[in-house]
């Protein structure tokens, strides 16, 4: 029995060492925005509190194993101390309500900033659209699977689905929105400091819901604009007769049906938009480092990568394979 | 220990009134004789024996799935293979094992406790126990003919749907929920009218004992929470075979809709699962505090409020979906209500605990360990009514920490605890208590070991329900960590497999009351005749059996040549009739046949539902035919 | 003795029938989301060197079966390819449009799936692309599989009852046969 005794200290000890060492990817308790923040906030607050009641409770519970041999304790005694206990309870309760309401409406009042970026998010089996609204069409921007904000500034996520639901996770910067066919959920979200953060699906969506990431890349103003000036061009043209190949191989073969790379022909709409494929740092939605290897692999047996994909495995002929990787990496 | 065969005083010449009792309530032979029994012993056996089978399964699944994430990108199973594992193993141990097996014990021993023979419509009882094993069959015919369902045990539309789940797969998931849910019904409805009706006389309401309030109060849930899941699951259902859109939102049907229809079922299920086991936490800490519990009204509010607060917090499962301000303060304000009633009684248990003069057995060590983790898992719980918290941690590992440690702290600790408790009433042995503290710690740090890094896998970003992830996601240490965890708790598993099997031929020999413990399932024989009781005894306090022998005191003047049981009143159980119980049958199994007829074929063809209800209703003919005049005089 | 010799017969009886739903059921249920290469040549030489020509008599079939033939998955993968592909832009749900229908019994070249095969591969004059060499086979073979299935040729426990997408034509929601797409 003593062996619980030091139970309850140990395991506080070791979520406290493992949490810290959480790495800069992917966490919640890593907050680097205004509304993970508060979140990350309140969670110390409700682990610290929480942690103390359980400890008071594990005192307790080895305290009756230690006592033996009762000599009558006296029963309103006892009476009164579980009701003294169970108003602590509400109180502490009480205090855990408010806090949590307060941090709830200190988030949601961030969404009170001027001048959000407003970006649509779509789900699909297995990837994310993004769409920069405007309105000025001239200036929409649609990619996938990687978006760029401005740090400092507010972003709107307006959230739908094509197919079933989904869950829009960056834990770095907020909790998670569910994006749900035939309607649009909303989310604010900023990002304090510049720097890459993971998010992934969170609400299971099928075959491939474990492969369904993406990236926020947060970046001063100015850059974030060079990058959304670069990316509203039309694709860039083959500079060379390898990547004029590369191009022709691709516009013929069964891509173009899903996939648009805009200023050519391919206008598919079911794919991600692949106009500036070349200056992401992921495919398959952040299943492979982008690198012309990977690519090929992709191409050749999506199956083997993703299982169930929605990519078609296409019989790309080996002596179009390479110049259309070329091509495909080359469209910054 | 033939001493203790006199708990109750016994009158002269009972040898052939014995035996008449022993003829009136004998089982019929042979194989008709088997699927005829309506006797509650053995319907509550056949119900734990095929839920614990259904563990086992479920256990395997999870050894499957804790293996495949033990290494980043493994390629054990697939995609498609590992959503129909995580599915069947959340579907089986919902529905198939926790709640069948707090139903199971129940009806085995709240006819016991409450001291009369059997439970109100023993026909009914041994119906539900054959449309469960219906269900069982019918899943796991599903998962052994490649069919097993992958959406998820919630089946969220419109990933369930006709168009993202192609085939079967689903329809024998809804068809299944329809199964275990009228099962769960036909038991709740029996042991209402059990506890109200035929309570042992003098057992007024403030002396029920704990466990059987707990059983009530679940019995009520299940009849408030079971239709709307059978609701949400016959929507999804008539969407996917005659094409009707409750559920589609290209047409019009709300996906949302069903996910409240779901919860609302969803979240009363979790204390339908879990009171019985508060039950079983109470009865082993009145036993071996040996004393009365402190603040028995506390502990009968708690239960009472409990179910109906169970009721007002479903939506802490779609915070994510988006809600007003107002919406989220409500609902985490009942969120965090509900620790209130578990707060309580865990001070009442505390409290008894600490003034009691304390055995420490195997059962209170399943107590004390109940104690460690619920209480964990309780204080996770109110983080996650925190809408913010919620936010992040909804959907991930800690969600998966947080359930587990909740249902297998919460229930199945309670649960093992119950049965080293009551093994003896059941069989007439003892388990083997060394090894049963072995066993105790096995499962202890293996649980913890598996559940208690995924806590920190979830608020590191690890999200549920994912079939493998990448090796730089840094994930690969905690999982490796839970998988040996998982490994131990199957070690535990087999010891008390082993315990088992060794206790029920080599245990010590029980007696009527190995515990001195004070309810009235202790003053019948173990393992128990079919009828309990040669004279139905009476309660005279709240702690029967721990009255002086000369103030215990018992029913003269029933039948014993036909299975007649008292009526009392229900509030202060004063004996109001007499009431000849049905014997065996095997109605109830045909109709259990007609029906399956109608549910499984419906499943292929709406047709079916048609040729099982003509079915059905000429078996209930021969249910309902009416008896001859002796059996039916009250 | 005899009532022995009952229950053997009637055990194998459901032995057999169970073998034979098993049999039906994981064919129905299977998932076949890693289409072998090798698979795509085989199917792909068959088809190809049939003797159909466009316009021409309908003459007796290349011996080829649809491999995805009563696989729910393989007729829903095709249902998705229909609109993917835009076979809908001019069959519409498959009653026609621009293109000839797709629900019927009389078939302009065939309307067994080796026939199907063919005329998605080769195209067809008055409009019907060629897709052979565009998209792979094995997509192909699912199309051929829902368009079957428009009919009522493939397993009812196969088939959706319905699309998850929206009906644009409010007569076919209320003239669909249960267990048939249309």
């Amino acid at each position: 029995m003593s062996r619980w005794a030091g139970l309850g200290p140990v395991i506080a000890a070791l979520f406290l060492t493992l949490a810290a060492c959480a790495t800069r990817e992917q966490s919640a308790l890593d907050p680097a925005g205004p509304q993970s923040g508060k979140i990350a906030a309140l969670w110390w607050f409700f682990f610290w509190l929480l942690g103390v009641i359980f400890v008071l409770v594990m005192v307790v519970m080895l305290w009756t194993l230690v006592r033996r041999e009762q000599t009558g304790t006296c029963e309103p005694k006892l009476q009164r101390t579980v009701t003294t206990a169970s108003v602590a309870t509400v109180i502490i309760l009480l205090v855990l309500l408010v806090a949590s309401i307060t941090a709830g409406k200190a988030t949601a009042d961030l969404a009170k900033k001027p001048n959000p970026l407003t970006i649509s998010v779509t789900g699909n089996q297995w990837w994310w659209q993004f769409r920069y609204l405007n309105s000025d069409p001239s200036q929409v921007l649609t990619t996938a699977n990687e978006i760029h904000i401005p740090v400092g500034r507010s972003i709107l996520l307006q959230g739908q689905s094509n197919d079933v639901i989904h869950s829009f996770w960056a834990p770095n910067l907020h909790g998670k929105r569910d994006l749900i066919p035939s309607r649009v959920t909303t989310e604010y979200i900023e990002a304090d400091k510049p720097g890459i953060y993971r998010g992934q699906c969170a609400e299971f969506c099928g075959l491939q819901h474990a492969h369904m990431a993406f990236y926020v890349i947060a970046e001063p103003a100015g850059k974030f604009n060079a990058w959304m000036q670069a990316q509203l061009q039309p694709s860039l043209e083959p500079a060379n007769p390898v990547l004029s190949q590369g191009q022709r191989a691709f516009l013929n073969y069964a891509c173009v049906y899903c996939h648009q790379v805009r200023g050519t022909p391919a206008a598919g709409q079911n794919g991600p938009d692949l106009t500036h494929f070349g200056s992401r740092s992921t495919i398959a939605a952040g299943t492979l480092p982008n690198t012309p290897g990977n690519l090929g692999g992709w191409i050749l047996n999506p199956q083997r990568i993703k299982p169930g994909t929605k990519m078609a495995t296409v019989a790309v002929k080996p002596e179009d394979l390479q110049p259309m990787i070329q091509y495909l990496e080359s469209l910054k | 220990m033939s001493a203790t065969q006199d708990v109750f005083p016994r009158i002269p010449d009972e040898h052939a009134e014995l035996s008449l009792l022993d003829r009136a309530w004998q089982n019929g032979r042979g194989i008709f004789g088997w699927l005829s029994v309506t006797t509650h012993h053995a319907i509550g056996l056949r119900y734990i024996v095929t839920a614990f089978i259904m563990l086992l399964a479920g256990g395997v699944e999870a050894l499957l799935m804790r293996t495949q994430l033990a290494l980043p990108n493994s390629t054990l199973l697939g995609p498609d293979r590992y959503n129909e594992i995580f599915t069947t193993h959340g579907t089986t141990m919902m529905f198939l094992f926790a709640v069948p097996v707090m139903e199971g014990m129940a009806i085995y021993l709240v006819p016991m406790i409450c001291g009369t023979r059997n439970v109100a419509f023993p026909r009914l009882n041994a119906f539900g126990y054959w449309m469960f094993l219906a269900g069982v069959l019918f899943l796991y015919w599903g998962v052994f003919t490649n069919a097993a369902p992958d959406m998820g045990w919630f089946a969220y539309s419109p990933l369930s749907g006709p168009q993202f789940t192609p085939g079967k797969r689903t329809d024998y998931w809804a068809q299944m929920i329809t199964f275990t849910e009228v099962s769960a019904l036909c038991v709740a409805t029996e042991l209402i009218a059990t506890i109200f009706k035929m309570r042992a006389p003098r057992m007024s309401l403030n002396r029920i004992p704990l466990y059987v309030w707990s059983i009530l109060v679940q019995s009520f849930m299940v009849i408030f929470a079971m239709p709307a899941v059978v609701i949400a699951s016959s929507y999804l259902l008539s969407d996917r075979t005659v094409a009707t859109h409750f559920v589609n939102p290209a047409e019009g049907g709300d996906p949302l809709m069903y996910q409240h229809m779901f919860w609302f079922f969803g979240h009363p299920e979790v204390y339908i699962i879990f009171l019985p086991a508060l039950g079983f936490v109470s009865s082993i800490v009145v036993t071996n505090a040996r004393r009365a519990i402190v603040g028995y009204p506390a502990m009968v509010l708690s239960l009472v409020a409990n179910g109906f607060i169970a009721f007002g917090l479903w939506v802490h499962h779609m915070f994510a979906t988006g809600l007003p301000q107002i919406g989220e303060a409500y609902f985490t304000a009942s969120s965090m209500m509900i620790a209130i009633t578990s707060g309580v009684q865990i001070f009442c248990w505390l409290a008894t605990l600490w003034s009691g003069n304390v055995r420490v057995n195997t059962a209170l060590h399943f107590v004390y360990g109940f104690l460690v983790i619920f209480v964990l898992g309780g204080l996770t719980g109110v983080m996650l009514a925190s809408v913010p918290l919620d936010l992040q941690v909804h959907d991930t590992f800690f969600v998966v920490a947080h359930f587990h440690y909740v249902l297998i702290g919460g229930a199945l600790f309670p649960l093992f605890g119950a049965f080293y408790h009551w093994f003896p009433k059941m069989t007439g042995r003892l388990m083997n208590e060394r090894l049963g503290r072995i066993n105790f710690w096995v499962l202890f740090i293996g649980f913890n070991v598996t559940f208690f890094p995924l806590h920190i896998l979830g608020l590191r970003g690890m999200p549920r329900r994912i079939y493998t992830y990448l090796p730089e996601m840094g994930w690969g240490p905690l999982n490796l960590l839970a998988t040996i965890g998982a490994w131990i708790i199957a070690i535990g598993g087999m010891l008390f497999i082993v315990n088992f099997f060794w206790s029920r031929r080599n245990g010590r020999i029980a007696g009527h009351n190995p515990w001195e413990a004070a309810s009235l399932e202790w003053a019948a024989a173990s393992p128990p005749k079919n009828y309990n009781f040669e004279f139905l005894p009476v309660a005279t306090s709240r702690y029967p059996l721990w009255a002086q022998p000369e103030e215990r005191t018992v029913v003269t003047g029933l039948r014993n040549d036909r299975r007649e049981v008292l009526v009392t009143t229900l509030m202060e159980a004063e004996p109001h009739h007499r009431y000849v119980l049905p014997g065996s049958s095997i109605w109830p199994f045909l109709t259990a046949i007609t029906v399956t007829v109608g549910f499984a074929g419906s499943v292929f063809n709406p047709w079916y539902i048609v040729w099982g209800s003509i079915l059905s209703g000429i078996a209930l003919t021969g249910w309902f035919w009416p008896r001859r005049p002796l059996e039916l005089e009250p | 003795m005899c009532s022995r010799c009952h229950s053997q017969a009637i055990s194998l009886a459901a032995l057999f029938a169970c073998c034979v739903i098993t049999t039906s059921s994981c064919q129905r249920e299977k998932r076949d989301i890693q289409p072998s290469p090798t698979r795509l040549a085989i199917y792909g030489d068959a088809a190809r060197q049939s003797t159909l020509r466009p316009g021409g008599p309908v003459l007796p079939q290349p011996v080829v079966s649809n491999p995805y033939n009563g696989s729910a998955y393989d007729i829903s993968e095709g249902q998705r390819l229909y609109d993917w592909y835009n076979c809908s832009g001019c069959h519409f749900a498959g009653g026609g449009g621009i293109g000839p229908p797709l629900i019927k019994k009389e078939w302009i070249y065939g309307g067994e799936p080796a026939n199907l095969f063919d005329t998605i591969v080769k195209g067809r004059p008055n409009g019907m692309p060629s897709w052979g060499g565009r998209i792979p086979e094995y997509q192909i073979w699912q199309l051929v599989a829902y368009v079957r299935s428009l009919n009522g040729e493939q397993p009812t426990s196969a088939t959706a009852s319905r699309q998850d997408t929206i009906e644009p034509n409010p007569q076919n929601i209320q003239n669909r046969v249960p267990g048939k797409t249309k």
